[in-house]
């Protein structure tokens, strides 16, 4: 049973040499998905991974069959950013954290891009509550929906209760430049904040 | 999108294809690790789910979420049949340049403070700024 995608494009180029990852995360229907598929230069992939009820992973299999389980989708993305170098963006809610499917996403991440909707600011603080407890640093974008109510940023940063240097910026998710945006105001705050511990 | 309840199809079929195992033989794989195929071996002898990795891996290299993405197998099973590849020598990881600080390989935990070399986050800058 032989597997060969459609498209030569799939494959990372040859000179890629590593990988970095970061994570997209936010409440039901904030636009993680959209996010990762306007940047996405392969297909965006999805995978499904089963948990128990409780929220572990499913591990001793033969003795969880009877258990209810439940799946958490998993949307991925793929940004070449130099000849040996790419990005991968996982879209996740965000909301496991007691997951090793979550401990696994977050090991090794640079960062995660909160989303956010105007409409629905108090939804994001599991999310947030989840990476402060795991110390991933992130940024913050507010996702500008249709009809809701446009908000001063300023108001938003402190609805969301942010830290003074967390980036906050407005996104549209279906919009390449402005996503672009979005992941640079993340790498630039990382950039500065490694540049602080250099020094500290 | 939110989780679902699911009835056990899937942990059934899951359980078959990693002989019952949960656990990889290593535990450096992480979502991003490199793959690509090792031309040595044959196949031969390869349970049809393995084969399938195997042969994906064959035409250029993948990360392990890539692989788990394209076959339709959770994360968690992709890793059991990856590390029983890369053991008998069907699947090889990419090297990562020398000098890259790998973190999942020594084995940081998710709280720690994580320190990214200043030189990657640049190249990372610099990236996406070019895509504007
Ligand atoms: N106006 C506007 N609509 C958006 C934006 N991002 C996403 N949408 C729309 O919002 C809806 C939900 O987006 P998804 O990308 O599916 O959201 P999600 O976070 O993946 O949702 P779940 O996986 O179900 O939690 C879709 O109809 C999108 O087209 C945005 O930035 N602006
Ligand atoms: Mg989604």
């Amino acid at each position: 049973m032989g597997f060969a995608p459609a498209s030569d494009d799939v494959y990372l180029r040859p000179t890629v040499r590593r990988a970095l990852k970061v994570l997209v995360v936010g409440h039901f229907a904030v636009g993680k998905t959209t996010f990762v598929g306007t940047l996405s230069e392969i297909r965006p992939l999805r995978t499904e991974e089963v948990l128990t009820q409780a929220g572990a992973l499913v591990d001793d299999l033969a003795g969880t069959r009877d258990k209810t389980t439940t799946t958490v989708a998993l949307d991925f993305g793929r940004l070449t950013l130099n000849p040996s170098l790419v990005l991968y963006l996982f879209g996740t809610p965000g909301q496991q954290r007691f997951t090793r499917l979550w401990a696994d996403m977050t090991r090794g991440a640079l960062g995660a891009l909160v989303l956010a909707d105007t409409r629905r600011l108090s939804d994001s603080f599991e999310v947030m509550g989840t990476l402060e407890d795991l110390g991933l640093p992130y940024a913050v974008a507010v996702n500008d929906f249709d009809g809701a109510p446009v908000h001063d940023l300023a108001e938003v940063r402190e609805a969301l209760d942010l830290l003074p240097e967390t980036p906050l910026v407005r996104c549209d998710a279906r919009d390449p430049d402005s996503s672009t945006r979005a992941l640079i105001a993340l790498a630039a705050y990382l950039l500065s904040r490694d540049a602080e511990l250099e020094h500290a | 999108m939110t989780p679902r309840p699911r009835p056990g199809g899937r942990l059934v079929r899951s359980y078959v294809v990693t002989d019952g195992r949960a656990r990889p033989t290593r535990n450096t794989l992480d979502l991003i690790t490199l793959l690509t195929a090792a031309d040595d071996p044959p196949p031969t002898g390869l349970t049809p789910e393995k084969r399938r990795v195997t042969e994906l891996c064959r035409h250029g290299a993948l990360s392990l979420g890539e692989v788990a993405g394209h076959l339709g197998l959770p994360v968690s099973v992709t890793k059991v049949l990856v590390a029983d590849l890369m053991d008998s020598g069907h699947i090889a990881t990419r090297t990562p340049s020398p000098g890259f600080h790998n973190p999942f390989e020594q084995g940081e935990r998710p709280s720690a403070v994580r320190r990214f070399d200043a030189g990657i986050l640049q190249e990372v800058l610099d990236g996406l700024r070019a895509r504007l």
